[in-house]
C-alpha cells in the first residue's frame, strides 16, 4: 500500500513546516558526508597514539609503503602550514611532533584504495614512543592539593605555559555574609560523549588550482575553513568547504576531526580522498564533555532564603585547549543556576591533563553546575523542611534581576512559573501490582523483579543556559536572499553558511523567507564557504543568529520591491504588504504581482546579521554583561529504582520551557525530548571510562545511550514570553532540557532511596548504598 | 570472489569482494546503495537493518559472501517511485526525523514490526525498535509515527509490503 497524500513543505512562523530534507532521509537518498564517492578515490586511515603521554623517538612508515594499494604516507613533516590547530588557541598538531599528549592523538596517515588497506597499512607504521607518567587529575593538574588551595603537587606540565587553561573568577556583594544555616557538598560528574550516530567523515578533493575542495559534516565552515588553510599553507580562496549531510553534532563537531588530514592525503596523492571513522575511531577523535568536580557551600536563612553560594568547580579540558576557555566562563557565570543571590563567589578551573580532549557538548559548562546546585537546592529543602519546588520559587530568578556577573536579566526568566506549571501536569498513576508489565519495571525482560524492592521517586530541577557566543565574540551571521521569477511564479533562493545539523534550521529558514515575503517556494543553496561566515551551529544560536540574518535580508528585499512597486504604480503608496507573490496595499488593494513586477529584475541583498552586543569578564570580579540572553527550562522526573539491584526505571520525565516564541512548534517539541533524552542519559548510563588516560569503553557496546526502552514517555508544555531583543522574540531551544533533566531524575532518585548521590552517571552500586556516594 | 544477490528486485553482482567485507560494505561501496548507514559497525544501532529473505540483520553483521542468492531489501526499496510508503510519510509529518542517519535502519525495522503485527501497542513499538538507537528525537515522536503508521496502514488490515 502507497499513500496519496501530497507532502506540503509550506508553512510559516508558528507553524510545524515540514522539513525540506525529510523526504531524501527517508528514502535513504540524502548524501550524509560518509556516502560520499568519487571514480578513483582514495580511502584515508589515521594511525593513533595508543599511549595518553609519551615522546615520539622515531616513526618508521616504510612498512606502510610497501603493502600493495598503499597511495601515500604521511607524517608532521608533511604538514606544509603551521602543524597546529584549534578553536581558541592553535595549541593542537595535525600530526603528532615530538611528543603525543593523547591516547588517540593523530601520529599518520594512509591512503590506500581501500579501507580496510589503509587500516592495515597504518598498523604496520612503526613508532617508537617511551611512554610518561600522564597527568590524570584536573584539581592536582592546576597545582591545588585541595580545593582552592594551591601547593605542591608534583605533577608535570602538559604544555610548557603550564596546566592552567583558565581560572573565571566571580565575586558579587558582602565576602564574608552570615546565614542561619550552611550547607556544603561535593560532587563529580563524568565524561559524557556526544555520540552522534553518523561518524566523522568527508571527501576532499584536490582541485587544478593547486587547491581543495572539501566536502564535510561539520557545525562551522568558516572556523574549519580558518584552521585549514593555517594547516595546508594556503589561502582561503584555495580552501574551499561545502557541507555535506550531517549526522547530528551536539558539539562534538566544532573541532576539526579528519578535515585536514583527508585535504593533505588528497593533495599529495592528487585524487580525491575520503575518510571514514568507524565508531572506536569516532570515540577518540572528538572531544567529549568535560568531567568535573566541584565543591559547593549555601548558606540560607531558616525561611530558605539564600543568602549565600560559595562554589569551586574543576572542569578536566584534557590534552588540548579546545573550547575549554569558554566552558569554564560558562560554568562560572552560571554556576549557581537560576536564582536570585546576593551574595557569590565562584571559582571555576579548566586543566590540561593528558585525558582526552574536552570541549563543546550541548549544555556547554552548565550542565555539570546544575547537577551540583540543584542538589544543593534539594538538600537544602531537606534540611530545612521545606518543599523542593516551594525553595526553588523562593529564590527564582526572574525579570529584572541580576546576575552574579551584575548584568541585568531585560527580558522574560519565568523560573518559578515553569516550576509551578511543571508540578502540576499530570503524574503518571501509581504502579498497580495485579496489572504488572515486566516491561514497565527496573530490569525490564531481564525478569528482575515483579515490584519487590521498587521505591518511586519525583524530583524537579530548573535550569538556564546563555544563547549566543558571550564575552564581546564577534558572533554574526550572513544570508544572501535573492527574489526573483522563475517561469511565472516568484522563487526566493537563500544562501547561507549556517550549517543545518538535523536540528531544523534549514525548516526555519524556509518558514522565515514565507512569513516576511509572501512567497511560498523557498530554494535553498548549499552552505558553503563561497558566502560569509554564518556562525556555528552551537550555543542554541542559529534559530536566533542565522534567522535574524535571513529576516533582516527578507527586509531589505521586501523594501526594494515596495520601491520598484511604487515606481510602477505611478506614486508613493502607505502600507505595503507582501501576501501570496503580491504587493497590497489595505487602502488600495492589489499594487502589482511579483511577477509582472519583476521580470527580468531580481532582488538581491546579502547582510551580516549581529545580535547585541556582549563584552569580556572582569578578570578579578566576573562583572560583565557577557551573555546575550537566557533560556530557561524545568523538569520533573518520576522514577522506579529497584533498590536491592540498584536498576532504574525512569517512568515519566516532564518538561516545561520558555522559548519565547515556537517558529516551528514541532520541532521544538523535539529540541525539548532529545536533549532530555541526552540528559537522562549523563545521569544514568553514558560515561566514557579512562584508567590512567585510557578510554575504557570507546564503543557502543560498553558506551551506553538511551535506548527506546529507556526513554520514558515526556509531556511538554511549552511557553511564549518574547524576548524584545531577538527576532520574532524567540529563545535559543536546543540546550535547557539536556540541563535540566539529568538533574531532575537525580533528584527523583533522591526522593526514592534516601541517599546523596553525588556522583553521575549514577551506577548500581551507589542506589544500593553499597558505596559511599 | 563475486557475490551475485537480488537487492529491492534486481539482481546484482558484484566482483573482486575481499572476504572480509560485510553486506553493508557491499551495498554501499560496490552497488551504490548507502542509504543503509554506517554507525556503528558491531551491531548495536540497528542503522544498517535490512532485510534479508524477510528477516530484518544488521548489515554490517552479515558477511558479503552470505548475501550470496538471497533476497536484500534496503531503505532505497521502501518507496514506491515518488511516492513514500505510509511507514515514511508518518515518520516526515511527526518530526521522527531529524539528522536522519537513524532513520533508515528505523524505517525498515519498522515495516517488519507493521507486517508482523497491525496495531502494536506502545511497550511492542518500544521492544521492537529497542536495538535502533537514535541520539536526536528522544525517541518520542518516532512512536507517534509508528503510531500514525499503523492506523493508517490497519483500516485495510493490509499490510503490502
Amino acid at each position: 500500500m502507497t499513500t496519496t497524500q501530497t507532502i506540503t513543505h509550506t508553512g510559516r512562523i508558528g507553524d510545524s513546516a515540514q522539513r525540506p530534507d525529510g523526504t531524501l532521509k527517508v528514502t535513504g537518498q540524502f548524501a550524509y558526508s560518509s556516502d560520499l564517492w568519487m571514480d578513483g578515490m582514495l580511502w584515508g586511515a589515521t594511525l593513533r597514539s595508543p599511549h595518553p603521554s609519551a615522546r615520539i623517538r622515531s616513526v618508521d612508515i616504510g612498512p606502510a609503503l610497501a603493502v600493495p594499494g598503499v597511495h601515500a604516507v604521511l607524517t608532521k613533516d608533511d604538514v606544509p602550514g603551521l602543524n597546529a590547530y584549534g578553536l581558541d588557541h592553535a595549541d593542537q598538531p595535525v600530526l603528532a611532533a615530538d611528543v603525543v599528549r593523547y591516547q588517540g592523538e593523530p601520529v599518520a596517515l594512509v591512503a590506500a584504495d581501500h579501507p580496510e588497506t589503509a587500516r592495515l597499512a597504518a598498523e604496520r607504521i612503526v613508532v617508537d614512543y617511551e611512554p610518561l607518567p600522564p597527568v590524570t587529575d584536573a584539581m592536582l593538574a592546576v597545582g591545588h592539593i585541595s580545593w582552592d588551595t594551591p601547593g605542591q603537587t608534583g605533577v608535570p606540565r602538559v604544555h610548557p605555559e603550564g596546566n592552567l587553561v583558565r581560572h573565571v573568577k566571580i565575586r558579587k556583594g558582602d565576602p564574608d555574609p552570615q546565614a542561619d544555616v550552611v550547607i556544603t557538598g561535593e560532587y563529580e560528574v563524568g565524561m559524557q560523549d556526544q555520540a552522534f550516530l553518523g561518524p566523522e567523515s568527508g571527501l576532499a578533493v584536490p582541485a587544478e588550482d593547486g587547491g581543495v575542495d572539501l566536502y564535510v559534516a561539520t557545525q562551522w565552515l568558516h572556523v574549519d575553513q580558518r584552521q585549514i588553510c593555517i594547516a595546508l599553507g594556503l589561502g582561503p580562496e584555495k580552501v574551499r568547504l561545502t557541507l555535506a549531510g550531517v549526522g547530528g553534532a551536539f558539539g562534538g563537531r566544532e573541532d576539526l576531526s579528519m578535515h585536514v588530514h583527508a585535504c593533505l592525503l588528497a593533495l599529495h596523492t592528487g585524487k580525491p580522498v575520503k575518510i571514514v571513522y568507524n565508531r572506536t575511531e569516532s570515540f577518540l577523535g572528538h572531544v567529549h564533555r568535560h568531567p568535573a568536580r566541584m565543591r559547593y557551600q549555601h548558606g540560607v536563612l531558616r525561611d530558605g532564603t539564600i543568602v549565600y553560594v560559595r562554589a569551586s568547580i574543576y572542569l578536566d579540558g584534557g590534552a588540548y585547549t579546545s573550547s575549554t576557555p569558554a566552558v569554564v566562563a560558562n560554568a562560572g557565570t552560571m554556576g549557581i543556576g537560576p536564582y536570585d543571590v546576593p551574595n557569590v563567589r565562584v571559582d571555576c578551573y579548566g586543566a590540561f591533563t593528558n585525558n582526552p580532549p574536552c570541549g563543546a557538548m550541548r549544555g556547554f559548562g552548565t550542565v555539570q553546575a546544575a547537577f551540583a546546585y540543584e542538589a544543593q537546592l534539594d538538600r537544602i529543602a531537606a534540611e530545612l523542611g521545606l518543599d523542593p519546588v516551594d525553595i526553588r520559587c523562593r529564590n527564582a530568578m526572574r525579570e529584572g534581576s541580576r546576575m552574579t556577573t551584575g548584568q541585568l536579566v531585560d527580558s522574560a526568566a519565568p523560573v518559578d512559573e515553569l516550576l509551578r506549571r511543571v508540578q502540576a501536569l499530570p503524574l503518571p498513576p501509581p504502579v498497580d501490582p495485579t496489572q504488572l508489565d515486566l516491561r514497565e519495571q527496573p530490569g525490564g525482560v531481564s525478569n528482575t523483579t515483579h515490584g519487590e524492592g521498587v521505591r518511586r521517586g519525583v524530583g524537579y530541577a530548573v535550569a538556564f543556559k546563555n544563547v549566543g557566543f558571550s564575552e564581546g565574540f564577534d558572533d554574526y551571521s550572513t544570508a544572501r536572499v535573492r527574489l526573483e521569477v522563475v517561469g511565472g511564479e516568484p522563487v526566493v533562493t537563500v544562501h547561507t553558511a549556517a550549517a543545518e545539523v538535523g536540528q531544523g534550521l534549514t525548516t526555519v529558514i524556509q518558514q522565515i523567507v514565507r512569513t516576511e515575503l509572501g512567497v511560498e517556494n523557498v530554494v535553498l543553496a548549499p552552505a558553503d564557504t563561497q558566502i560569509g561566515n554564518g556562525g556555528s551551529t552551537s550555543a542554541s544560536r542559529q534559530t536566533y543568529v542565522t534567522g535574524g540574518a535571513v529576516k533582516a535580508a527578507c527586509e531589505l528585499v521586501r523594501g526594494e520591491v515596495f520601491d520598484i512597486a511604487q515606481t510602477c504604480y505611478g506614486r508613493a503608496v502607505r502600507d505595503l504588504h507582501l501576501v501570496d507573490g503580491k504587493v497590497i496595499s489595505p487602502a488600495e488593494g492589489g499594487i502589482g504581482s511579483l511577477a509582472d513586477l519583476l521580470i527580468g529584475t531580481p532582488v538581491e541583498r546579502t547582510i551580516e546579521w549581529r545580535h547585541r552586543p556582549t563584552y569580556p569578564l572582569d578578570p578579578e570580579t566576573g562583572r560583565a554583561d557577557a551573555h546575550v540572553q537566557y533560556a530557561f527550562a524545568a523538569h520533573r522526573a518520576v522514577v522506579d529504582v529497584d533498590t536491592e539491584l540498584g536498576l532504574v526505571k525512569v517512568v515519566a520525565l516532564d518538561c516545561v520551557q520558555d522559548v519565547g516564541k515556537a517558529i516551528n512548534p514541532q520541532a521544538v517539541r523535539g529540541q525539548i525530548y532529545g536533549g532530555a533524552l541526552q540528559g537522562l542519559g549523563l545521569a544514568l548510563m553514558e560515561e566514557i571510562v579512562t584508567t590512567d588516560g585510557i578510554v575504557r569503553n570507546a564503543s557502543f557496546t560498553d558506551y551506553l545511550i538511551p535506548t527506546v526502552l529507556d526513554a520514558p514517555p515526556m509531556q511538554v508544555e511549552i511557553l511564549e514570553y518574547a524576548d524584545p531583543h531577538a527576532p520574532y522574540g524567540l529563545r535559543g531551544v536546543g540546550e535547557p532540557p539536556t540541563i535540566s533533566a539529568g538533574p531532575a531524575i537525580l533528584a527523583a532518585l533522591r526522593n526514592a532511596t534516601g541517599l546523596p548521590l553525588t556522583r553521575i552517571p549514577v551506577r548500581p552500586e551507589h542506589l544500593i548504598g553499597s558505596v559511599g556516594r | 570472489m563475486r557475490i551475485t544477490c537480488t537487492v529491492n528486485g534486481q539482481t546484482h553482482q558484484a566482483d573482486d569482494v575481499w572476504e572480509g567485507e560485510s553486506l553493508l560494505y557491499l551495498l554501499r561501496e560496490r552497488l551504490g546503495l548507502p542509504g543503509s548507514k554506517n554507525a556503528c559497525e558491531q551491531g548495536e544501532c540497528g542503522s544498517c537493518t535490512v532485510f534479508m529473505d524477510d528477516e530484518t540483520v544488521c548489515a554490517c553483521l552479515v558477511a558479503a559472501g552470505q548475501a550470496e542468492g538471497r533476497e536484500i531489501r534496503t531503505i532505497e526499496g521502501l518507496s514506491e517511485g515518488d511516492r513514500l510508503h505510509p511507514i515514511q510519510q508518518a515518520f516526515v509529518e511527526t518530526g521522527a526525523v531529524q539528522c536522519g542517519f537513524c532513520t533508515p535502519g528505523l524505517l525498515i525495522q519498522v515495516a517488519d514490526l507493521l507486517r508482523n503485527n497491525a496495531n502494536p501497542t506502545d511497550l511492542e513499538i518500544r521492544e521492537a525498535l529497542a536495538g535502533n538507537l537514535c541520539r536526536c528525537t528522544g525517541y518520542e515522536q518516532i512512536i507517534e509515527a509508528v503510531r500514525l503508521a499503523a492506523a493508517r496502514i490497519h483500516p485495510t488490515g493490509e499490510f503490502a509490503r
